[in-house]
């Protein structure tokens, strides 16, 4: 049994801003990450992140992540904890991990969970079928381990990611035979549309996926276009040559630590589905456990930054740390979260948090 | 339509293209940013001040186009790859910086196929200067030699097979 001051679960980047945020103002701090380096999806986002120069706007999402670890790994009160998959948390505020194959029990005296989201799925005929991708796979294989996925993609959604993964594809040297999207409007910046756009690839509003083809393994997809009620129109199937189909239909809050802890929950649509509860301070209703990132609302990685910071701040300063700056510093922060939110692609994030804050 | 196709129309085109008496002077930024998303790097990398983002960083970019250079510093740092400098400044054609993000590199004095914002090839192009460095941070600054009436048209490329 260990004892730990603040514990911050998942090393993506709301758990590497808020570790790095309560190191810097001098608490002691534990970062677990399950998987086998830090990062999270940042790792995979090979693009200039948009926003200010605060979230680092300009610089490729990899290289925030690589400038984010090197501070972390040389700041003697942090420890970082690879291969550490938190499985639990108990009533006793105990937390549970699966530690390079070690069972460990570690109480924390203050917890951050930014455990990130997890992929939707989309039902249509033989989704199960080998060729059939997640989004988050596809980047996985090329952005990670240089692996190409397929020679010819039908990419599933118009979202940020389905755009920028269609676009890393074709740096990648694979073609994208086309992207679409069930609803009648692109989802993603139009900036990411516009780009692949002009390089060939057609976007499909309106249009869905009806089944994969294929034996043992894809070799097309029927696609149908969608009248107003998001109704298939008979007759305008068309097939699709492809072997690999990706969907990009969105994420869902990973939210099973919260559920565990007994923390407050909503189902806000608009924020993906099931969330944490919390106050303007990121704590949740459960004294001590804060949250940060996608898990508490999928939004883009910016944001989750500037969450992780807020969450550790005050996850930090609940334990005396950070001195006379700190109330500067949450304020500096709300004003970078509200200015990143307050455009129009910030509507239905605004929306999600009324209603969070609602009651 | 752009949100529904992806491409600019004639319309968000023209209301962010330059007078012909300012683009036969020399280089200039075209800024093809039609979404108000929170963004900010074209403001703050412009050497020159030449770009307003306003207070609010969702607000469009406005362009001075007397103090813009055409110097191609904000077109490697727009994360959205949406900003091109266009001269019409030589009589008989005009040059197009691009930004570019794929490999293998085209060479100087290659003829590549010219594409316009929908995809469609519109003929051949000659690569003047492939610009990188270190602070463009990958992202390739490409002249393309066009013709005169293809410089608000040109905004991709793609290397002919050899």
């Amino acid at each position: 049994m260990e004892r730990k001051e603040i514990v911050v679960v998942g090393g993506g980047p709301a758990g590497l801003c808020a570790a790095l945020q309560a190191a810097r103002m001098g608490a002691q701090v534990t970062l677990l990450e399950g998987d086998d380096r830090l990062g999270g999806q940042l790792v995979k986002q090979t693009h200039m992140f948009f926003g200010s120069q605060k979230q680092h706007a300009g610089t490729r999402g990899v290289d925030i992540s690589t400038m984010l670890v090197k501070e972390l790994e040389q700041m003697p009160n942090v420890e970082i904890r690879t291969n550490a998959m938190v499985l639990g948390r108990y009533e006793d505020g105990a937390l549970t991990v699966d530690d390079n194959d070690q069972f460990k029990v570690i109480y924390p005296k203050k917890a951050v969970f930014a455990t990130g989201a997890s992929e939707k799925m989309l039902m249509f005929a033989n989704n199960d079928m080998p060729g059939v991708y997640g989004a988050g796979a596809v980047q996985t294989l090329m952005n990670v381990y240089g692996v190409k996925p397929a020679d010819r993609v039908l990419m599933v959604g118009a979202g940020n990611i389905g755009l920028i993964v269609s676009y890393q594809l074709m740096q990648a040297g694979v073609q994208v035979a086309a992207i679409l999207d069930a609803g009648p409007r692109i989802g993603g910046y139009l900036v990411h549309a516009a780009k692949i756009r002009r390089a060939g690839v057609p976007i499909l509003t309106r249009h869905s996926i009806k089944e994969a083809v294929g034996t043992d393994r894809v070799t097309g997809a029927v696609i149908v276009q969608l009248d107003e009620k998001w109704q298939a129109i008979p007759g305008t199937e068309q097939t699709i040559a492809c072997d690999a189909i990706c969907l990009a239909v969105g994420l869902s809050p990973f939210a099973d630590l919260f559920w565990q802890a007994g923390c407050d929950m909503k189902f806000i649509p608009e924020l993906g589905g099931h969330v944490p509860a919390r106050g303007q301070d990121m704590q949740t209703s459960v004294e001590g456990i804060y949250v940060a990132g996608d898990v508490g609302g999928i939004e883009e990685a910016s944001s989750a930054m500037v969450e992780g910071y807020l969450a550790g701040l005050n996850a930090a300063s609940a334990l005396g740390y950070g001195g006379e700056t700190v109330q500067t510093q949450r304020t500096e922060l709300e004003t970078q979260l509200n200015d990143l939110r307050s455009g129009p692609v910030g509507e239905k994030i605004r929306a999600g948090l009324a209603k969070l804050y609602a009651e | 339509m752009l949100h529904v196709t992806g491409i600019p129309t004639k319309e968000d085109v023209a209301k962010v293209t330059p007078s012909l008496e300012r683009l036969q002077k020399g280089p200039c930024a075209v800024i093809e940013c039609f979404q108000k998303i929170p963004c900010n790097p074209c403001a703050t990398s412009c050497p020159f001040g030449a770009i307003e983002r306003g207070n609010d960083i969702n607000e469009l970019p406005v362009i001075d186009w007397e103090v813009c250079t055409g110097c191609g510093i904000c077109v490697v740092n727009c994360p959205g790859l949406a900003i091109f400098v266009v001269d019409m400044s030589q009589p008989d054609r005009a040059a197009v910086k691009l930004p570019y993000e794929f490999l293998p590199l085209p060479k100087v004095g290659d003829v590549v196929t010219a594409i316009g914002r929908d995809g469609v090839p519109l003929g051949d192009a000659k690569v003047l200067k492939v610009q990188d460095n270190k602070a463009y941070d990958r992202t390739r600054l490409v002249w393309l030699e066009v013709q005169r009436d293809w410089a608000m048209e040109v905004r991709h490329f793609s290397r002919k097979e050899s």
